[in-house]
């Protein structure tokens, strides 16, 4: 299965510059941001792809100079029962990724989530407010150069 | 019924705010503060194998307005400790305050910055209860120490003493209308 989305991938999008791995028979696609949707959008209306579900999306902090921020797809299909994975990541200083809500809708509250962790823009989200942190909170806690205990008087607490 | 076998046709004297404290005492109304796994553990300490019913604590009052003694069950974040505060200043003076478990005493596991690192950071609290979680008999310990301190007029929250002055209140009640 793992084949054939790969040659699909590469004929519909024959002049992206993707990068293919895999790893215990699971495929991982590293797709460059700016044709995220398209790819998503895609692998979910393929017909014989149909990746119908979106298991999981995440953010992560590589703590790298370039290309510090990514965002990771999980993708399921409910027909074939296969899964494969996607990649894409963003720089520090230009932290915008293209939100994937018009393509599954669960991935309105993923994408929160991420941006709620790491500060990634997830540009055209139709409401893309802080998850869980209160609303007030200025910063980002699992971005690598975060202190584990948090910045002294960011989260103020009821007076005793 | 023991007390006339005792002292037969006798009288016994004591001092009204021994009385009061010692009503007080018996009757502790908790407020349910459940607010993650220790609550089960609080479930077990109210329910028929425990059993708080036998010391007092008959009955919990899911409105702060109507309980004396709150039992703080679980990680609070600092999200949480909002609500928490907010609903500790609802209870009615004199109130009481348990920390139970690890996590409500001290943050517990959870040394990371969305935990609040023990609740007397925001709230007085009376009494602690270690465990993680914490057995119904390590709550129903506490609950015993606490009526100890109700008897002696002890309370860390309350702004008035215990018994005696009603006129002054920490948190000022709305006039009515």
């Amino acid at each position: 299965m793992n084949h054939v989305v790969v040659e699909k991938l590469k004929t519909r999008f024959a002049d992206a510059a993707f990068e293919f791995s895999e790893f215990r028979a699971e495929l991982t696609v590293v797709v460059p941001k700016e044709i995220i949707t398209e790819v998503c959008q895609y692998l979910k209306e393929a017909p014989e792809l149909t990746y119908d579900s979106l298991s999981d999306l995440c953010g992560i902090d590589m703590n790298t100079p370039a290309k510090r921020f990514g965002v990771i797809y999980n993708l399921y299909s409910l027909a074939t029962k296969h899964r494969i994975r996607l990649k894409t990541f963003c720089e520090e200083e230009d932290p915008t990724v293209p939100t994937v809500t018009g393509v599954w809708g669960t991935a309105n509250w993923h994408e929160r989530e991420a941006y709620d962790m790491f500060g990634m823009d997830f540009q055209g989200h139709p409401d893309l407010r802080r998850m869980y942190m209160p609303e007030e909170f200025e910063h980002f806690p699992l971005r690598k150069d975060f202190p584990l205990m948090g910045i002294p008087g960011s989260l103020p607490l009821p007076k005793k | 019924m023991g007390l006339e076998q005792a002292l037969g046709d006798s009288f016994l004297t004591t001092k009204l705010e021994d009385a009061i404290n010692w009503c007080r005492k018996n009757s502790l109304f908790p407020m349910p503060m459940g607010i993650s796994c220790c609550a089960i553990e609080m479930m077990a300490f109210a329910g028929p194998r425990f059993d708080a019913a036998r010391f007092g604590s008959e009955v919990f009052r899911f409105s702060p307005r109507q309980s004396d003694v709150m039992i703080v069950a679980g990680t609070t974040t600092f999200k949480m400790a909002k609500v928490v505060r907010k609903i500790y200043d609802q209870m009615p003076d004199p109130k009481w305050v348990i920390a139970m478990g690890a996590c409500t005493s001290s943050g517990g596991m959870y040394r990371t910055y969305s935990v609040v690192q023990g609740i007397d950071l925001f709230l007085p609290v009376d009494v602690y209860v270690a465990g993680c979680p914490p057995r119904p008999d390590n709550l129903i310990n506490a609950l015993l120490t606490l009526q100890r301190k109700v008897q002696k007029g002890e309370s860390k929250g309350s702004s008035t003493a215990i018994i005696g002055d009603f006129t002054t209140h920490r948190h000022p009640v709305p006039s009515a209308g």
